[in-house]
């Protein structure tokens, strides 16, 4: 689905935060910020919801987990019960560094792909950019034209004193 | 262009006064200009030493592991002393980007991206040793545990070795997890400069990375999450290496202090390491602005530190074999220091247990050639170590009519010279290919500490150092809780005012707007609009954009109701006010 944005471009972090509350203020509708670096103090202002990644982090921990414990209980005492050195089938102490390897490795691999999935991202993957300056040093906030009109954001980015102003299809 | 204000009593991370663009073309340029003909020279001698290595482990696998000196006795020799030491030098990336991020220590960010480009590969390296020492390398999937046709029969999950394969597997996974998040952004502001075909290639490097503040945010996330992952995981990983020797029955080996003393060495050699390679980067990539002395004081203080837990460890375990009066234990430590192997060990004594003592001089910590030379020593030294540990005590076992003396053969030579060719092979392709430098989190860091304690509106976010009085209100605080409470004065017009600049967000300045707008108590503001204090800041003169009020009312409540102890737990909850 495309979309018509209409976006500008701020020298610093300080002129794009009093633009977002001047837009807040002003109830227009923010459609992205962009920015070269993380911007702590960002999220609350664009009333973006804590990412919930950590939460999915959780659970694939607890399922790496519970496949290495499960897994080496049924091996060792229902598929194939071995003795080694003279220890019970299921000798648990054993199991604990690999079950906290799985652990780890199930949360990690499974956050960073979803990381990549819900925000769109993977090997040549093609996504629209504003502007080539967006990832060096300029700070960038857009309109959807659908939402907002030209000549309103045109004001608004004068007003705010955005340093450049421009039109793309996505 | 971006204006930057910088704190005046902290120390700046990244010297030269630099605006974000600065920062960009720096760290860029290593990828983007032809390679110099030091670089050249280098690569050319690395390759080299690599095929040779590769040689020699083909000369391995085509004549078996008997083109090794190794014989009944002596089991391990130089291959599992280098696979120990390659392990070791690999936890440095990882602790310097995961502990020393959870620690907040911000000279971290100046030196992750090589540290764990370093860890990287030298993982690679180390898991190239158990594998050739299998001898039939290409039975190697047989370490993992999958359904086969076999019985099924499964590994030993009650084996260090196997715990070994999935803790060394699991770190090399997750490194490159966390080392290429981190790079994504930077690739995508690579891919932004470049045209033509680098464009095409940046871009699928960077997965195409927009910059979005939602991208950003979970960004932060999951490298949090990572970091908190990866530090527990970089101690394990040691831990379950240094089982491979302690839960077996050779004297010298079934200690209990194996693994602190373990993950201590291997933070010790792999310091050392990173040391010895940002020595020669910085310079040649000229990036002595983001390098600075202070971080390689700072590394050398890390140094220092495991440097002396390494030695009270060695002393420790001296004592130990003693004190058990277990003759063989005794014997083991006793041979090590006199034995044939006497050499390695006064090479392990004196180059990682007496010279790191070097660094408690300041002059020294900071003199870049002294720490050049001192960074190679402690290499070599935990070498000897492991050298140590494995070698001397396998030559002479309980049967003397078994004992022997262990010399490597020229193939075992050549492939550890081959690791280095890959280790330094690699690494060479980074610095062309990489930014060697985070510049996303250098330029965050460089906006993050110097906003630390003072915003651009003078909103003080921690202790007020240009208004003593302040500071003496601080004092009160940790008085006592009886001292608590409000600093209250009594105006000339008989009204009350509240100190409001222990609502975090508000400083000296917003108080005075504030004020002006009728606002003097904790109850007043408790039950003030945050719109209408919006519209007072927006009304003053000033720029407030970073004060945002909604949550001081919030606060207020707390303060008026003299729930101080609440209040600050709800602002160490609460970053800068904001929820």
């Amino acid at each position: 689905m495309s979309k018509k944005v209409i976006y500008g471009l701020y020298d610093s972090e300080h002129g794009l935060f009093d633009a977002i509350k001047k837009a807040k203020h002003e109830h227009i509708e923010i459609d992205d910020v962009f920015t070269p670096f993380p911007v702590h103090g960002l999220d609350p202002l664009l009333g973006l919801e804590e990412s919930r990644l950590h939460i999915a982090g959780f659970v694939y921990g607890l399922t790496g987990f519970l496949v290495a414990f499960l897994g080496m209980t049924w091996v060792s005492t229902v598929d194939w019960p071995n003795i080694f050195g003279g220890k019970p089938y299921w000798s648990v102490p054993a199991f604990v560094p690999i079950m906290f390897e799985s652990t780890v490795l199930f949360a990690a691999v499974g956050m960073t792909v979803t990381f990549y999935v819900v925000s769109g991202m993977g090997p040549g993957i093609k996504n629209p950019i504003l502007h080539p300056r967006i990832t060096d040093d300029k700070f960038c906030i857009s309109f959807n034209t659908a939402e907002v009109t030209e000549e309103k954001a045109n004001a608004f980015f004068t007003s705010t004193g955005a340093e450049e102003v421009g039109v793309k299809e996505i | 262009m971006g204006s930057i204000i910088v704190s005046k009593f902290r120390q700046t991370l990244i010297t030269g006064d630099k605006t974000y663009h600065q920062i960009t073309e720096d760290l860029c340029r290593p990828t983007e200009k032809t390679p110099g003909l030091a670089w050249i020279l280098a690569f050319i001698v690395s390759v080299s030493v690599l095929s040779f290595g590769l040689f020699a482990i083909g000369w391995t696998i085509y004549y078996g592991i008997g083109t090794w000196n190794l014989n009944r006795t002596i089991n391990w020799g130089w291959d599992i002393t280098n696979f120990v030491w390659w392990i070791g030098i690999g936890h440095a990336g990882t602790l310097i980007s995961a502990i020393l991020l959870i620690f907040r220590q911000w000279w971290r960010t100046g030196v992750n991206r090589a540290a764990e480009a370093m860890t990287i590969f030298a993982v690679m390296c180390a898991g190239l040793f158990p594998m050739i020492h299998m001898g039939r390398i290409w039975n190697a999937f047989f370490i993992f545990p999958y359904v086969n046709t076999r019985g099924p029969v499964w590994p030993n999950f009650n084996s260090p070795l196997l715990w070994d394969v999935f803790a060394i597997s699991t770190y090399f996974t997750v490194s490159i997890l966390f080392w290429y998040t981190g790079l994504v952004p930077d690739f995508a502001t690579i891919r932004d400069r470049a045209k033509g075909i680098r464009k095409y290639l940046y871009n699928v490097a960077s997965f195409g990375w927009t910059g979005s503040a939602k991208h950003w945010q979970r960004w932060e996330s999951l490298s949090l999450v990572l970091a908190g992952l990866a530090t527990p995981l970089v101690l394990s990983v040691h831990t379950i290496v240094s089982f491979d020797f302690a839960t077996s029955v050779i004297p010298g080996w079934h200690t209990t202090i194996f693994p602190p003393y373990f993950v201590a060495g291997a933070v010790f050699s792999g310091f050392a390491m990173v040391l010895t390679l940002m020595l020669i980067a910085r310079k040649l990539l000229k990036l002595e602005d983001y390098i600075t002395l202070e971080h390689i004081e700072s590394m050398n203080k890390v140094i220092l530190l495991t440097g002396s837990i390494v030695g009270v460890a060695y002393l420790t375990e001296l004592f130990i074999s003693w004190y058990s009066g277990y003759v063989y234990e005794q014997f083991a430590f006793f041979n090590r220091a006199t034995g044939p192997y006497w050499w390695s060990y006064f090479g392990m004594m004196f180059c990682n247990v007496v010279s790191p003592q070097f660094f408690w001089s300041k002059k020294l910590r900071r003199n870049i050639t002294f720490t050049f030379f001192l960074s190679i020593l402690i290499n070599i030294g935990m070498w000897f170590e492991r050298f140590v540990i494995i070698a001397t005590t396998l030559a002479r076992d309980y049967l003397p009519s078994s004992w022997s003396y262990y010399s490597p053969t020229w193939v075992e030579i050549g492939i550890y010279l081959g690791t280095f060719g890959l280790f330094f092979t690699f690494f060479l392709l980074f610095t062309r290919l990489a930014p060697v430098v985070a510049i996303a989190e250098i330029k965050h860091v460089y906006q993050y500490v110097a906003n630390q304690f003072r915003d651009r509106n003078n909103v003080w976010h921690g202790h007020d150092f240009d208004h003593p009085e302040d500071i003496h209100s601080h004092e009160q605080d940790d008085a006592g809780s009886e001292t608590e409470a409000p600093v209250q004065q009594q105006l000339s017009g008989g009204t009350i005012k509240d100190d409001l600049k222990k609502i975090e967000g508000i400083g000296p300045k917003v108080e005075q707007v504030l004020n002006a707008g009728g606002i003097h108590t904790f109850a007043q503001l408790a039950q003030t609009d945050p719109q209408h204090i919006q519209q007072l800041l927006d009304e003053a003169e000033g720029h407030f954009a970073g004060n945002i009020p909604d949550y001081w009312p919030e606060q207020a409540a707390l303060a008026a109701a003299g729930k101080w102890e609440e209040l600050q737990e709800w602002q160490d909850k609460h970053k800068h006010g904001r929820k």
